[in-house]
């Protein structure tokens, strides 16, 4: 048998590569809440990912709930922290942007669906308190 | 020297780099773009304000109070309904059709592109729930409102512009939809509600 030519491979593995490349967006934290995000019918698409700031709040993922136990936790960047810490966190990161980029800032709020509201309306007091008024509540497409 | 030029480099490994670089950037990225429901939260209550300005007031027929106990139950108005209903309930709020005296006052509007023409942009529709309702229960009625201010632009667009919904206007007649029904939803200061 004469072998395979497999000198176009290298340039079909590279393209896919590059597709996956454009079309997927880097994973900035890793999750440490598991959150199922509400459905809902009137979504947006969040643009221009520099822009945005996310906030999550659920209940620790599974190995860490041996540690931390099942209460609904709050997550900014790769700790844990308390709805009270907000205010200071998007603050931060709104010192964090370009001058120019800061009134667009939008915080993207990825919280799983059995919250309860007393830990929803604190985090948002916060965020107003710091004046991140723009809020986007994360969730998915209902079919 | 070399009668047959340049030996050819190996490249058979180069399809394994390539592989290599793709799955990491298979498990490195996520594909889902994000959606949500944007919204706009508004600025922190001002200390020295006074709470009961008369400018501020809002009168009474011009608002529509959503509420939700800890048992995620809905009342619009003073009724009780499920989510399902809210849309419609919004919807006739705002449009207040027959004038009615318990719905938004109408009052007189040139609006470009539409004429002068009655509008209810004084109205807010208010929504204050428990610290024990569920987020999922809150987002539902969130997404309802703006589901019924979304319909009423799209039928705007119907019926004033002929066109098939309001995203497909131009930015000037969606300015103009915008006045006719601006978006008002307040949110209150939380409070702590009863309900079992």
């Amino acid at each position: 048998m004469p072998a395979m030519n497999t000198s176009s491979l290298p340039d079909l593995i590279f393209s896919m590569l590059f597709f996956f490349m454009m079309v997927t967006t880097m994973r900035e934290v890793t999750l440490k809440v598991q959150f199922r995000a509400p459905q809902g019918t009137e979504l947006e698409k969040l643009e221009k990912k520099s822009l945005v700031t996310f906030i999550y709040v659920g209940a620790p993922t599974k190995e860490l709930q041996k540690k931390f136990g099942a209460e609904t936790r709050v997550q900014l960047n790769d700790k844990y922290a308390e709805p009270a810490d907000v205010q200071d966190y998007a603050t931060q990161a709104r010192m964090d942007m370009k001058e120019e980029d800061q009134p667009f800032m939008t915080v993207s709020l990825k919280i799983d669906q059995d919250t309860k509201m007393g830990v929803v309306t604190d985090i948002k007091q916060a965020l107003r308190k710091a004046y991140a008024l723009k809020i986007n509540y994360s969730a998915t497409l209902r079919q | 020297m070399a009668k047959k030029g340049m030996p050819e480099l190996n490249t058979s490994s180069t399809a394994d780099i390539s592989f290599m670089l793709l799955i990491f950037f298979l498990i490195t990225t996520s594909m889902a773009t994000d959606r949500g429901l944007a919204r706009q939260l508004p600025p922190p209550p001002d200390p020295n304000q006074k709470q009961d300005d008369d400018q501020n007031k809002v009168k009474e027929r011009n608002v529509l109070k959503i509420r939700m106990n800890s048992q995620d139950y809905l009342m619009c108005g003073d009724e009780f309904i499920s989510v399902l209903q809210l849309k419609d309930k919004v919807k006739e709020f705002i449009k207040n059709v027959d004038d009615n005296p318990n719905w938004p006052e109408k009052h007189p509007a040139n609006i470009p592109l539409i004429g002068e023409v009655m509008v209810t942009s004084k109205h807010v529709i208010s929504v204050q729930n428990d610290r024990g309702s569920s987020y999922r229960a809150y987002f539902e009625v969130q997404n309802e409102v703006v589901r019924a201010y979304n319909e009423l632009r799209d039928e705007l667009a119907k019926s004033q512009f002929h066109k098939k919904s309001y995203a497909e206007c131009t930015k000037e007649e969606q300015k103009a939809i915008r006045e006719y029904y601006p978006q008002k939803i307040s949110e209150a200061e939380p409070k702590s509600y009863g309900g079992h």
